[in-house]
């Protein structure tokens, strides 16, 4: 009796043992050949941001800021340009709490190099992390304005202060509706906020 | 009768085919019996740079330029645009920019002309009398030169639509008379006075697109014009293929996609042309500038507009010149005093509310209307809790579920709002329009299409800087191995110095963070040995 019960044990063990070790095989197989290269969640995380490469979250651009996200050391609301919109998609993504943004995003701008002061130094077009201001030592610059971001880093390596911050014009092809106003629709738009604000 | 009935009764050929839901509002046609007037040229007329669908024109004339009507005054930039063309003689006062019918209130850049009495027309285009013996795409040229755009309001340029294409030969073409919207009456008196014009120009686009098939569709509201018509097509020759469809007034019937289906039974795919199951759908006044633009050789420079209005003393039907500000119309028509008046370009139920009466009369303007302002301001201001009645859903023409759609944009689940297929929507307004609870439902779809438009444009740009970021990361970290590299190499011919090893470690690190040290390797041309 004793014995039976022993050898039921046993071959309990041994199959379940000999299962475990195939599938140790089967798994190790599989993640050498489906094996990925670096961590698909930056690029995701990545895809989201909005590539000022400006900085504000405190990385510097937007890769390094997805990858220290990704690796769980840096929080969702960092992304001021990007706005409540890209942290909740964020916080979605990596399915954490979303928080409060650090700080308001202000109305998108636009560089512009006064170019009768430019002295052509070439600072600013190093400073770009877009390449979007073209020029040449002792040439003028100028900024590409489809091309630039908004992210000022080119304001503060310029010696002669000739870069200002200009808000970016509003088209009318780019124009897009406002919710109508209606007391319905605010009152929508004062719930959302309460939400916002308990979360 | 039961909707699954009517559509099989379709089917079998028993019943005439009918679009889903639409509306029936009262009709206002206050100035169907008035006939066209021409209106005196205004001593300054304003042509904006983009009076169609698509991008904006560049102008082509300086301040104090003489411009002769006809001469084209801005050229088109980019494939789907028009050019836009002086709608009279004079001299060109200033260039700058003006308001238009636009929601946004924003301006666009326009012409100023100041009109010399003379209005002397531009004659070098010549008339195309044998245009049965011209090649289509000659006259596909001039129908883009001369500036036409589709004259029933929605002004998509009307060359592009003139095609033959191998793919997707044209076996109808419609001719749309319907003119669907409340008050709006330029369409009927064209069609009652100048139907034979309008039969000439339906010829041309017939020959252009190579089918003998037409129909022409008119609503039973309007029983003159199709008479018009009627008797115009048989004193015509070689059009015993076109017959007249008079149709039961119903609105948004005049909507291309809506219309097709009516009369052929077809339906346009979504996100699909009308030229893709065999049809092209003209408006009767584009087929009229069409048929100017070929047979006279003149560009479009003035159209029929319905000028009418519960606040308006005299509606009319008006000939007036492109570039005609309408406070010069509203004035001839009794009007000076536009406190507690609503001004509405185009017609009641998809025109823009103007907020003021300081605009041109462009290739877009079928109407303009001035409504009392407490009839609108009931309507749009008190907006109550959705009731689920469903009427919205009955009303729409599309099969789309508006009060869902619109909960979905109010609360910015665009996602959600696109998988209901939101830009499937034409924002005809019947929905907005039945709506017991006055909910505006098609200003929500808008917001939701401004909104979904305005994210896949950042996407977009999002994608292009990365792309530039990483090129530029990609080039330092090339340069600065380079630059290793060949410091090595000096290193091995000359003799060795036990300082270099700091200083050649210190760039083997491309660290973002370093970027005082990386800048200064991109800005040196670097010499390859």
């Amino acid at each position: 009796m004793m014995m039976e019960s022993m050898s039921g044990l046993l071959y309990a063990l041994a199959s379940l043992g000999a299962f475990a070790l195939c599938a140790g095989i089967v798994l190790a197989i599989a993640q050498k050949i489906f094996h990925i290269e670096g961590d698909p969640m930056i690029d995701n995380i990545d895809a989201l941001l909005p590539q000022t490469q400006c900085g504000q979250c405190g990385f510097p651009g937007c890769k390094p800021y997805a990858t220290a996200v990704a690796g769980s050391e840096a929080e969702v609301n960092h992304c001021v340009p990007g706005g409540e919109r890209t942290m909740l998609q964020i916080a979605n993504l990596m399915g954490v709490e979303p928080k409060e943004l650090d700080e308001e995003a202000s109305a998108p701008m636009l560089a512009f190099v006064r170019e009768d002061e430019c002295i052509g130094c070439t600072l600013c077009i190093k400073a770009c992390p877009v390449d979007a201001i073209i020029g040449a030592p002792k040439q003028y610059h100028t900024v590409i304005a489809d091309h630039c971001t908004g992210c000022t880093l080119c304001v503060e390596p310029c010696p002669v202060d000739c870069i200002d911050m200009l808000v970016k014009p509003e088209l009318i092809e780019h124009w897009a509706w406002p919710l109508p106003d209606t007391k319905r629709s605010q009152l929508g738009h004062e719930r959302r906020e309460q939400h916002a604000g308990h979360a | 009768m039961p909707a699954m009935l009517r559509t099989l009764a379709q089917k079998m050929g028993l019943m005439a085919h009918s679009f889903r839901g639409g509306i029936h509002p009262d009709m206002h046609k206050l100035s169907a019996m008035n006939p066209i007037e021409n209106v005196a040229i205004s001593p300054v007329l304003i042509l904006p740079m983009k009076q169609h669908i698509g991008s904006v024109c560049s102008p082509l004339v300086k301040v104090g330029d003489h411009v002769l009507r006809g001469q084209k005054i801005a050229k088109s930039e980019g494939y789907l645009s028009v050019p836009v063309h002086a709608s009279t003689s004079g001299r060109v006062v200033k260039i700058e920019e003006h308001a238009i019918a636009h929601p946004s209130g924003m301006g666009m850049p326009s012409i100023f002309i100041e009109a010399d009495g003379d209005d002397r027309a531009d004659e070098s285009l010549e008339p195309i009398i044998d245009w049965q013996n011209t090649d289509p795409t000659l006259l596909r040229e001039r129908a883009r030169m001369c500036g036409l755009a589709g004259l029933g309001g929605a002004v998509f340029p009307t060359f592009i639509k003139l095609v033959q294409d191998k793919r997707f030969p044209i076996e109808t073409v419609i001719l749309n008379g319907i003119e669907c919207e409340p008050y709006l009456t330029n369409d009927h008196r064209l069609m009652v006075e100048q139907a034979s014009e309008i039969l000439d120009g339906m010829a041309i686009i017939m020959h252009m697109v190579g089918t003998s098939s037409g129909i022409i569709a008119i609503e039973d509201n309007k029983a003159d014009a199709a008479q018009a018509m009627q008797e115009a097509l048989n004193s015509k020759d070689g059009m015993d293929d076109v017959r007249i469809e008079v149709l039961p007034t119903r609105y948004p019937q005049g909507s291309e996609k809506q219309l097709i289906y009516t009369l052929t039974g077809r339906e346009v795919p979504a996100g699909k042309l009308p030229m893709h199951i065999g049809v092209l759908c003209q408006n009767v006044g584009t087929s009229k500038a069409l048929r100017d633009a070929v047979m006279l050789g003149q560009p479009l420079t003035e159209r029929i507009v319905t000028i009418s209005g519960d606040a308006l003393p005299q509606p009319a039907n008006l000939r007036v010149r492109l570039g005609t500000p309408i406070r010069s119309l509203f004035a001839r028509q009794g009007l000076e005093d536009f406190n507690h008046i609503q001004i509405v370009h185009g017609g009641p139920m998809m025109g823009e509310r103007l907020s003021h009466p300081d605009i041109p009369v462009i290739k877009s303007t079928s109407g303009i209307l001035a409504l009392s302002k407490q009839a609108i301001d009931a309507a749009h201001t008190v907006e109550n809790p959705c009731i689920r009645c469903g009427h919205c859903s009955e009303a729409c023409p599309v099969s789309l579920v508006p009060n869902l759609l619109a909960d979905f944009c109010r609360s910015d689940q665009l996602e959600k709002a696109e998988d209901y297929q939101l830009f499937d929507c034409i924002e005809c307004g019947a929905c907005s329009y039945v709506c017991p609870s006055n909910i505006p439902l098609v200003h929500y779809f808008r917001y939701g299409k401004g909104q979904i438009a305005l994210a896949r444009r950042e996407q977009v740009f999002a994608e292009a800087s990365r792309q530039r970021s990483e090129g530029r990361d990609a080039r330092i970290e090339r340069e600065l191995a380079e630059k290793a590299a060949r410091r090595s190499r000096v290193r091995k011919t000359h003799a060795p110095k036990p300082v270099a090893d700091a200083s050649a470690n210190k760039p083997a690190t491309p660290d973002v963070t370093a970027s005082d040290n990386a800048v200064e390797n991109t800005a040196k041309p670097e010499e390859k040995s």
